[in-house]
């Protein structure tokens, strides 16, 4: 079967596409924030949440 | 006369959900008159009966309470909401004694067929799914409903949203599992594993399930602690992608609104699909997310340690989420499915295995500093070795998602092997140890009513799963080679029959670990019991006050 060229066409294979960079850049834009050494002190902090609650 | 400041009247919900219980009520007494068969029709009076009872216990809990509903904070700390806690504590043990129980009945009609007693109620058949979702869905859904109650109030400090949300998600969800389960018992069923109800429980389930959805996001709105804790993350994850899973595998439209029969919307390959994007996933957000969210706040406290990383707990779960909804198409390899797809989904299940190994060690190393608790605290122990077993199984998993491996294990007892190891070594284990410290805690008492018994509750049941494990792998791998195995004039070398009877002491050891792990469980029922009934109240603090622990 020969593709129709469409506006709806080129836009889903433009999507089907482009999810896996977009995917891997949000992931990799975590894994940064995650190891950003600003953010050290913060998620230390976050470590012991379960043990300094009332 | 003028109002007095704070005259009692019924909240917008009290009022509300009496009117729409009392519609339901008469509907339903409509539908059972009207039903086509008998299962639909006292599903529809059982739904009546519990729509009146609902009318009833709200207006009698409207006046009963005081005129103001009860205070988000007391002497400005959060009043906690423990009803529904306890609520689903209860239920969890019951539905996991019941569960267990029809699990070793189940096992043993595979060792002795004469236990089927030639009924059809009574058919492994029937009894099979009310198996899996007893302990699946009834135990597990209210140990992850009663410990994601209390972990988001804790982490939060915020009493929990809501007044009679709560309840009607916590008693909503367990009527769900008595339709389900009655439901499977009369032979109602879509066979679709791991999502046997018919349509009118799933459109319960999912009235239920987007309230609770609802009552946990608003009650992270409403928090007082500006972080979110790693834990409601992931118990978020669970709830989202649980309604997502719901709704995406369960389309069908009803053969009569008066009967229980429906057609599945999807067909053929794209059915079958769904189906295993639906069960794997159910696997990983509900058996695995929820349960490491348990994790990442039960241990950290048991141990009273931190969390060894909260940056690897941060990676852990993106990874997980971005990793597991693509794991599915592993259970449909050697199908119709297109080649790429399987290749796809196990290509996924592989990967997974990173994430998994890190959430393991970031549990496991919680303990650094603390291990010599393993020696004299078995709640401690068992919340470690369930994510010692949680990592053995995720293990396991990707590799017999691997194409080659597959042809050996799929179809064969390896798989429920497999199962079980998660099933009973990690999520039966990473409850029972969270259950053990949610009960004094909701309750209020001092501690355990014995924790030498925890200690026979922790052998008993680990030696059954070693049982019971073992015997499947052996059992399994036997199965697929004999399944294989061909004459030097290429014909199959057994019958099928001959296979099934080499099974036969493989299935007698089965019973007997699963045996032994309900017998912990009544041990642990026993211990919880006594908890609450002749356990030392923690130190007196003034009502509905958490003491600091």
């Amino acid at each position: 079967m020969k593709a129709i060229l469409t506006v709806h066409n080129l836009a889903s294979e433009l999507v089907t596409t482009i999810w896996t960079p977009v995917f891997v850049a949000i992931f990799l834009a975590i894994v940064a924030y995650a190891f950003w050494p600003r953010n050290k002190a913060a998620f230390d902090e976050a470590a012991h949440l379960p043990l300094r609650e009332e | 006369m003028s109002q007095p400041s704070i005259s009692k009247s019924m909240t917008i919900g009290e009022s509300g959900l009496a009117v729409v219980f009392a519609v339901t009520a008469f509907l339903c007494v409509i539908a059972s008159a009207k039903a086509l068969d008998a299962p639909f029709a006292f599903h529809a009076a059982l739904s009546a009966a519990a729509s009146l009872a609902a009318v009833f216990v709200i207006i009698n809990r409207y006046l009963d309470r005081p005129a103001a509903l009860p205070p988000q904070e007391i002497n400005g700390r959060p009043n906690y909401n423990m009803g529904p806690i306890k609520f689903s504590s209860f239920m969890a043990m019951f539905w996991g004694i019941a569960g267990f129980l029809v699990g070793l009945i189940i096992a043993s009609q595979l060792a002795w067929p004469a236990l089927n007693f030639d009924l059809p109620w009574t058919s492994f058949g029937r009894l099979r799914p009310l198996h899996t979702s007893a302990v699946i869905f009834a135990f597990g859904g209210n140990v992850l409903l009663a410990t994601s109650f209390y972990v988001v109030q804790k982490s939060c400090r915020a009493r929990l949203a809501g007044d009679l949300a709560p309840w009607f998600v916590v008693v909503g969800y367990n009527f769900f599992i008595l339709v389900a389960g009655t439901g499977y018992l009369l032979g109602v069923t879509q066979s679709k594993e791991y999502a046997e109800p018919e349509w009118y429980a799933d459109l319960w389930l999912t009235i239920v399930w987007v309230t609770y959805l609802l009552v946990f996001l608003v009650t992270i709105i409403k928090r007082k602690e500006p972080h979110i804790f790693v834990a409601n993350w992931f118990y978020l994850a669970f709830i989202v992608t649980i309604a997502v899973l719901h709704l995406g595998n369960n389309p069908a439209l009803p053969v009569s609104v008066f009967g229980s029969k429906s057609y599945v919307a999807w067909g053929g390959i794209q059915d079958a699909m769904f189906q295993w994007w639906y069960g794997h996933n159910a696997v990983g957000f509900f058996l695995t997310a929820g349960f490491l969210a348990i994790m990442y706040y039960f241990i950290p406290k048991r141990a009273e340690r931190p969390i060894y990383s909260y940056r690897l707990s941060i990676i852990h779960f993106w990874a997980l989420i971005f990793l597991y909804i693509w794991a599915g198409p592993h259970h449909l390899h050697y199908t119709a499915l297109p080649d790429w797809t399987q290749t796809l989904g196990m290509t996924f299940s592989i990967m997974l295995w990173m994430p998994s190994w890190g959430g393991m060690i970031n549990g496991l190393m919680t303990l650094s500093g603390a291990w010599d608790k393993l020696r004299t605290d078995p709640v401690l122990r068992m919340l470690v070795v369930s994510v010692a077993f949680y990592g053995m199984s995720t293990f396991e998993g990707p590799m017999m998602s691997i194409k080659v491996v597959n042809s050996l294990s799929h179809y064969t007892d390896w798989t429920i092997g497999h199962v079980h190891s998660g099933a009973l070594g990690w999520v039966g284990f990473v409850s029972f140890g969270a259950l053990y410290c949610l009960v004094p805690w909701a309750w209020n008492r001092k501690g355990l009513y014995s924790l030498k018994l925890v200690n026979w509750h922790f052998w008993v049941a680990t030696l059954g799963i070693v049982l019971y494990i073992s015997a499947m792998w052996v059992s399994g791998i036997l199965q697929g080679l004999m399944w294989r195995a061909y004459t030097s004039l290429g014909f199959l070398e057994y019958s099928f029959i001959e296979t099934v009877e080499a099974m036969h002491p493989f299935y007698i050891i089965r019973a007997a670990g699963g045996g032994l792990f309900l017998i912990g469980a009544l041990i642990m029922a026993y211990n919880l019991w006594m908890t609450v009934r002749v356990g030392e109240a923690e130190v007196q603090m003034p009502v509905a006050l958490q003491p600091a622990e």
